[in-house]
């Protein structure tokens, strides 16, 4: 029921084994840098408040938005200085886990 | 009164009481495809053999009307009985009775026989049917909640505690099956999770069916939370009267032992093992070869399929298998494969069943994901589950024993009783071509034709390395011996090592990598 009924060369210390491969392993998700310019929603929840706009300087540690989950007002602020280069996110909107909020330049 | 007139009186409360929620939330139960509590009781138990207890229990919550509501049997029937001849206790939900909501006293019959179960030494089956906490009783719910965990973790390691999830098990009272050592779902009937669909679209907008989110298949496939599926109820109280067979009733004593009887002749040993050592097959089918009746009751079946557990009978006496599946991603270990085969190693250990591990296996999974999921965590877990173990320990080689997979596969080295290899093993820190890879480099550089370089020195390194008898040379294996000789090496080591004594230095209790 888990994994395929097809044999795939699975290469483990350069020895290739052909195997089946399991739904949970196809399914993982391919490892990605962090990009620091990228500022991702940490929970899952709803966008309070937005705080800068594209263009405007901001300062480590100044609050970019609102973002409300669990009951919880979390304040997403600025991991570095830098500047606003789009804001991807609306006022009350939900956001999924790790979905784009902000991006700098 | 006479006794006549108190007799009368007798069957009148208790043929009411066994009628639990009524006609109506009866008929409804059967029109969601669910056995009422009272069937599914006696369908699992031998016949006749069910004596229940405590059924005149009431409530005794006064708030928000509760004291003109009366709820048979306070929603769970408990009792004592046998199957196959082996004696259990046991308690069922009722959930025609106000959702099976568990109340202060409805958790006092369940941990009042869960005591029972405790001073007899009985296996404990608890058959989950609740809607959950009985609200109107506050906090006391909760309480009833604690005192059954607190009781399951007593019980952990002295009897065998089995759930059955034949309806909803959500929020809180999830925890007791996790606290159990065998949990039993049925498709489309067994929901469980921690926080529901309604409040998971509230507060994170994600929309998912109760089935997608905590169904039968989702915890015996994706979370593992689940040991046994079964299509029906009826399948699954077979596959409990199965597993009963091959566990001992509590940790003093020894699972039964049953006439011996040889493997059936159409799993054949020697043909299992495919020539080209890279190959796969189906570790089953060898289990099948080497264990009586070629009967192997498999655990965890759809879920880390890369290792196989489970129970089985050599020579007429139970025996726990852990084998590396080839067939599914090499047989490597993982976060999950180490989760359930640790789990699995100290159940047997802790039921005086001896363990037979398989070997062939390349070694732990690479990648980003299991690193940052813990794999040194998990897979340290199989490490202390085998070290820790006492019971027999036997282990074969079969073909590949590679690096820190060969070392956490019940090697000499954590304490295996008996290391046996066939002909066909390769015990070495890692396979001949990436070890070739790594010795051999500059030779292969500097070569005119390097691949046929890389080649040579990767058929060197086999003929030297990719063995079983470097291995035995230093002891670390006992014997090698071949395919058809394996079964009456493992009775043999399994029988004589009936009294094995292995003191532990005292202590409280260990700290395994949870």
């Amino acid at each position: 029921m888990e994994e395929s009924t097809e044999f795939t060369a699975f290469v483990i210390d350069d020895s290739e084994y052909p195997t089946r491969l399991t739904k949970k392993f196809m399914r993982r998700t391919p490892y990605a840098k962090p990009d620091p310019r990228r500022i991702l929603a940490f929970i899952p929840g709803v966008i309070q408040d937005i705080i800068v706009q594209p263009g405007q300087r901001v300062k480590w540690g100044d609050s970019l938005l609102i973002l409300e989950a669990m009951k919880m007002r979390n304040d997403v602020t600025a991991p570095h200085d830098g500047t606003i280069k789009a804001v991807h996110v609306k006022k009350n909107e939900r956001v999924m886990k790790n979905q784009l909020l902000i991006e700098f330049d | 009164m006479s006794l006549a007139s108190q007799m009368m009186d007798f069957f009148r409360r208790r043929s009411k009481a066994v009628q639990g929620g009524g006609e109506k939330a009866l008929e409804k139960q059967v029109a969601m495809g669910k056995m009422t509590a009272r069937e599914r009781i006696t369908t699992l138990l031998d016949r006749d053999s069910f004596h229940e207890y405590d059924l005149f229990v009431e409530h005794k919550c006064s708030d928000f009307n509760m004291d003109k509501k009366q709820l048979a049997a306070d929603g769970v029937i408990t009792g004592t009985g046998k199957i196959a001849g082996f004696p259990i206790c046991i308690y069922a939900q009722d959930f025609t009775v106000a959702g099976g909501s568990l109340g202060l006293m409805h958790a006092r019959k369940i941990t009042k026989i869960m005591d029972h179960a405790m001073k007899l030494g009985l296996p404990l089956i608890g058959i989950n049917d609740s809607g959950g906490a009985r609200i109107q009783e506050g906090v006391n719910s909760l309480a009833g909640y604690g005192e059954i965990f607190f009781r399951n973790t007593q019980a952990s390691g002295v009897i065998p505690q089995i759930s059955v999830i034949l309806g909803p098990c959500a929020g809180g009272a999830v925890y007791s099956p996790a606290l159990t050592d065998f949990v039993f779902v049925v498709d489309n009937i067994s929901k469980m999770f921690i926080t529901g669909p309604e409040v998971i679209k509230t507060v994170l907008g994600e929309e998912i069916s109760m089935e997608d989110l905590g169904g039968a298949r989702v915890h015996t496939e994706i979370t593992g939370n689940a040991h046994f599926f079964a299509r029906s109820e009826i399948e699954c109280f077979e596959q409990i009267k199965k597993l009963v067979t091959f566990i001992p009733w509590n940790n003093r004593k020894r699972p039964d032992s049953f006439p011996a009887k040889p493997p059936r002749a159409e799993f054949d040993i020697e043909k299992i093992i495919p020539l080209n050592p890279r190959q796969p097959y189906d570790v089953r089918d060898l289990i099948r070869a080497l264990c009586d009746e070629s009967d192997f009751f498999e655990i965890q079946e759809h879920w880390a399929a890369n290792i196989v557990i489970g129970f089985a009978r050599l020579n007429g006496d139970t025996v726990g298998i852990v084998g590396n599946q080839p067939l599914v991603l090499a047989g490597v270990l993982d976060v999950d494969s180490s989760d359930k085969a640790a789990r699995f190693i100290r159940f047997c250990d802790a039921f005086n069943i001896p363990l037979i591990t398989l070997v062939d296996l390349p070694g732990y999974l690479p990648g980003v994901d299991q690193e940052h999921a813990g794999v040194i965590r998990h897979g340290a877990k199989i490490l202390y589950a085998y070290s820790e173990a006492t019971v027999p320990k036997v282990t074969v080689i079969l073909r590949k024993a590679y690096g820190g997979g060969y070392i956490a596969m019940c090697s000499r080295h954590l304490g295996a009783d008996f290391v046996f290899a066939w002909p066909t093993a390769e015990i070495a820190v890692m396979g001949p071509e990436g070890a070739a890879n790594i010795i051999f480099r500059t030779d292969i550089a500097a070569a005119d034709d390097p691949e046929a370089m890389r080649q040579e020195k990767v058929r060197e390194y086999t003929e030297k390395f990719a063995n079983p008898y470097i291995a035995a040379a230093n002891g670390h294996v006992d014997a090698v011996i071949g395919p058809h000789e394996t079964r009456d090496f493992l009775i043999h080591a399994i029988e004589i090592s009936r009294d094995k004594h292995e003191p532990r230095p005292e202590k409280k209790h260990g700290i395994p990598p949870f």
